[in-house]
C-alpha cells in the first residue's frame, strides 16, 4: 500500500505548492533548511514530519510569506495561503465571530455580508452556538476550530497547518482529525500539515514527507494508500507508522555523540 | 466486521460527538447575581473606611495632640458641611475637577502619539525612553516655580505642571503596551493580510490596550496630584479658588479642620474619578479578554 520512493520534483501546472532547492540559514549558523524541494499537487493533503530542529516550521513560515528563503524559490498558488498555528492565536479582544469577521474584513468583504458569512463559517466547524463567546471562554479544541473557520474565511487555495493539534488532549485531537478530514474532502483544499506525530501524519496525509534535522532535508517520502476512511487505530496506519518511526529514529541517532 | 473499523464516523455521529466534547470542556459562565457582586465590591472598602475613622477617633480620644492641632472626625465633618452650604466647596471641586480633566485630556493628546513614536521609532525610543522614566520619578511640584516664571500666575502655569506630570505616564503606558504585544499577533495579522496602518488598527493598538489603559489610569493620578501641587503654591484672584487654594487658605488661617476637610475632599475626588472612569473600563477590558475573574 505504500512505497518509499525517491523525490520526484517535477513541477507541473497543477502544483499548488512548489519549493525549489530552498536554503534557509539564520545568520552564520548552519542551514536550517538545506536544498529542500517539494511539489504539492492541487488538492493534496501532505504531511511534513520530523523531529525538533528539522526546520518544518521554518519551511511553513516561508510558504506563508512570513520569511524569505536565503536561496531557492517558493511558489504558492492562489495568493496568500492561510496558516494555522499550534496556539489558536485567536485575538482575545474579539469574539469567536469577531475573529472570523476580521479575516473577512481584511479580505475586503463588505460589512453587510461579514456577519452572515462568519456565522456560516462557524457553522461549518459546528460552533455557530458560541459565536459571541470570547476565546478564553472556549476549550482548546473549540479555539482551534474557530481558528480553522478563520482560516477558511481567507478563502485560501492552500491551508498551512503548524502542529495545530499538538497542544490538545488525545480525545479532542482524534475528533479534530475527523473534522479536518471531512473539511478537506468537502472543500478540495490543498493542505500542508506539519507535525512531529507519526501516527497523526499517517492518519491525515495522502503523502508523508520525512525530514532530517540540522540541516533540514527531505529524506523520505511515503504514500498512504488506504482505501476509504481511516482512523488512527487502523492497522494500515499502525503498520506504516512503525516503518516511518524506524526511519525517523535512524535519523535522530545520527545526532548522538 | 464490516462497518466496525476503518469507517469514518458518519456526519451525524461526528456532530453529536463534538457537541458532547464541547459541553464537557467548557463551563457555563454562571455569574453571581448582581447584588452579590455589588456587595462583594462595596463592603470591604466601607469596612476599611470605618476602621480608619475609628482609629482617627481613637487618637482624638487619646489626646495625642491638642484639638486645635488634630481635629476630630466630627469637627472635620461639620467644617465640610459649612463649606458645602456656602457653596465654596462645590465651586472649588468643580474648578479643580474641570482643570484636572481638561489638563489630563491635553496630556492624552500629547502623550499618546509620543508613546507611539517611542515604541515604533527606534531612535526616538532610545532618546526619549530614559527621559520619560526620569520625569516620572520627578515630583511635579518641582516644576511649579519654573511654570510660574514662564507663564506667570495663570492657568497656563497650572496646565504646564499637569502636562509635565501626566504625559510621561501616558506615553510610557502606550509604549509599554505596544512593547508587550505578543509577536504571534503580528504574525497572525500578516497571515490575514494586515500590514502597515491596518495592522496597527486591527492588531497592534487593540493588543496594546491593557498597557495603555494602565498608563491612562496612572496619568490621571499624576494629573490630579500635579494640579493640587500647582494650586497649593499659586495663589491669585485670577486663578479662582480650587481645592488646593482652599487647602492653602486653611493653612494661612491655621484652621486645621479645614485643612483636614480639604485633604479628604482631594482624596475622595481622586478616588471617585478613578473608580467611576478608569476602574470600570479596565475591569471590563480585562474580563472580556479573560485576564480577570468575572
Amino acid at each position: 500500500m505504500t512505497s518509499a520512493t525517491g523525490l520526484a520534483s517535477t513541477a507541473t501546472a497543477t502544483s499548488a505548492v512548489v519549493v525549489d532547492r530552498v536554503v534557509k540559514r539564520f545568520g552564520r549558523d548552519t542551514a536550517v533548511l538545506d536544498q529542500v524541494s517539494l511539489d504539492v499537487p492541487t488538492g493534496e493533503f501532505v504531511c511534513l514530519l520530523g523531529a525538533s530542529g528539522c526546520g518544518k516550521s521554518t519551511l511553513l513560515a516561508l510558504l506563508a510569506g512570513l520569511d524569505r528563503p536565503t536561496s531557492g524559490s517558493v511558489r504558492v498558488r492562489g495568493g496568500r495561503p492561510a496558516l494555522m498555528f499550534q496556539d489558536s492565536a485567536l485575538l482575545p479582544w474579539l469574539t469567536a465571530a469577531g475573529n472570523v469577521e476580521l479575516a473577512l474584513r481584511l479580505r475586503g468583504v463588505g460589512r453587510a455580508d461579514r456577519r452572515a458569512e462568519a456565522r456560516r463559517l462557524l457553522g461549518v466547524v459546528r460552533l455557530a452556538d458560541v459565536a459571541d463567546r470570547r476565546p478564553h471562554e472556549l476549550s482548546g479544541g473549540m479555539r482551534q476550530r474557530v481558528a480553522l473557520a478563520r482560516a477558511l474565511a481567507q478563502q485560501p487555495e492552500v491551508l498551512l497547518m503548524d502542529e495545530p493539534f499538538g497542544a490538545l488532549d488525545a480525545i479532542t485531537r482524534d475528533v479534530l482529525h475527523d473534522e479536518l478530514s471531512r473539511l478537506w474532502q468537502e472543500t478540495g483544499l490543498t493542505v500542508v500539515f506539519v507535525t512531529h506525530n507519526v501516527r497523526e501524519a499517517v492518519r491525515l496525509g495522502q503523502r508523508v514527507l520525512l525530514m532530517s534535522s540540522r540541516p533540514g532535508r527531505v529524506v523520505g517520502e511515503y504514500r498512504v494508500d488506504v482505501r476509504g476512511a481511516r482512523r488512527i487505530e487502523s492497522p494500515e496506519v499502525a503498520e506504516l507508522s512503525v516503518r516511518i518511526t524506524d526511519r525517523l529514529r535512524e535519523e535522530i541517532r545520527r545526532h548522538a555523540r | 466486521m464490516p462497518g466496525e473499523q476503518g469507517v469514518l464516523r458518519s456526519d451525524d455521529q461526528l456532530d453529536s460527538l463534538e457537541r458532547g466534547l464541547d459541553a464537557l470542556t467548557t463551563v457555563d459562565p454562571s455569574a453571581r447575581p448582581w447584588w452579590s457582586r455589588a456587595l462583594r465590591r462595596v463592603v470591604p472598602p466601607c469596612v476599611a473606611v470605618g476602621l480608619v475613622l475609628l482609629a482617627w477617633q481613637g487618637l482624638v480620644w487619646a489626646r495625642v495632640k491638642p484639638e486645635y492641632l488634630f481635629p476630630s472626625p466630627a469637627d472635620t465633618w461639620s467644617t465640610l458641611g459649612e463649606q458645602a452650604r456656602s457653596g465654596v466647596l462645590f465651586r472649588a471641586i468643580w474648578l479643580s475637577l474641570s482643570r484636572g480633566l481638561f489638563g489630563f485630556g491635553i496630556g492624552v493628546l500629547v502623550g499618546t502619539p509620543l508613546g507611539l513614536l517611542v515604541a515604533r521609532v527606534r531612535s526616538v525610543g532610545a532618546a526619549v525612553r530614559p527621559v520619560l522614566s526620569g520625569l516620572q520619578s520627578l515630583p511635579s511640584v518641582a516644576w511649579v516655580p519654573a511654570a510660574v516664571i514662564w507663564f506667570g500666575l495663570s492657568s497656563g502655569a497650572i496646565y504646564a505642571v499637569i502636562l509635565l506630570g501626566s504625559v510621561p505616564s501616558i506615553a510610557n503606558g502606550m509604549a509599554s503596551g505596544l512593547g508587550q504585544v505578543p509577536p504571534l499577533y503580528g504574525r497572525v495579522g500578516r497571515v490575514l493580510g494586515a500590514s502597515g496602518l491596518r495592522s496597527a488598527r486591527y492588531i497592534l493598538l487593540p493588543a496594546a490596550l491593557p498597557g495603555y489603559l494602565a498608563g491612562l489610569k496612572q496619568g490621571w493620578a499624576f494629573s490630579w496630584r500635579s494640579l493640587m501641587a500647582a494650586e497649593l503654591i499659586t495663589q491669585s484672584p485670577r486663578l479662582g479658588t480650587g481645592l488646593g487654594q482652599l487647602l492653602n487658605t486653611g493653612r494661612e488661617f491655621s484652621d486645621i479642620s479645614l485643612v483636614f476637610a480639604m485633604i479628604i475632599t482631594i482624596l475622595v475626588v481622586g478616588i471617585a474619578v478613578d473608580q467611576c472612569v478608569f476602574a470600570p473600563a479596565e475591569r471590563g477590558m480585562l474580563r472580556r479578554r479573560g485576564l480577570a475573574p468575572p
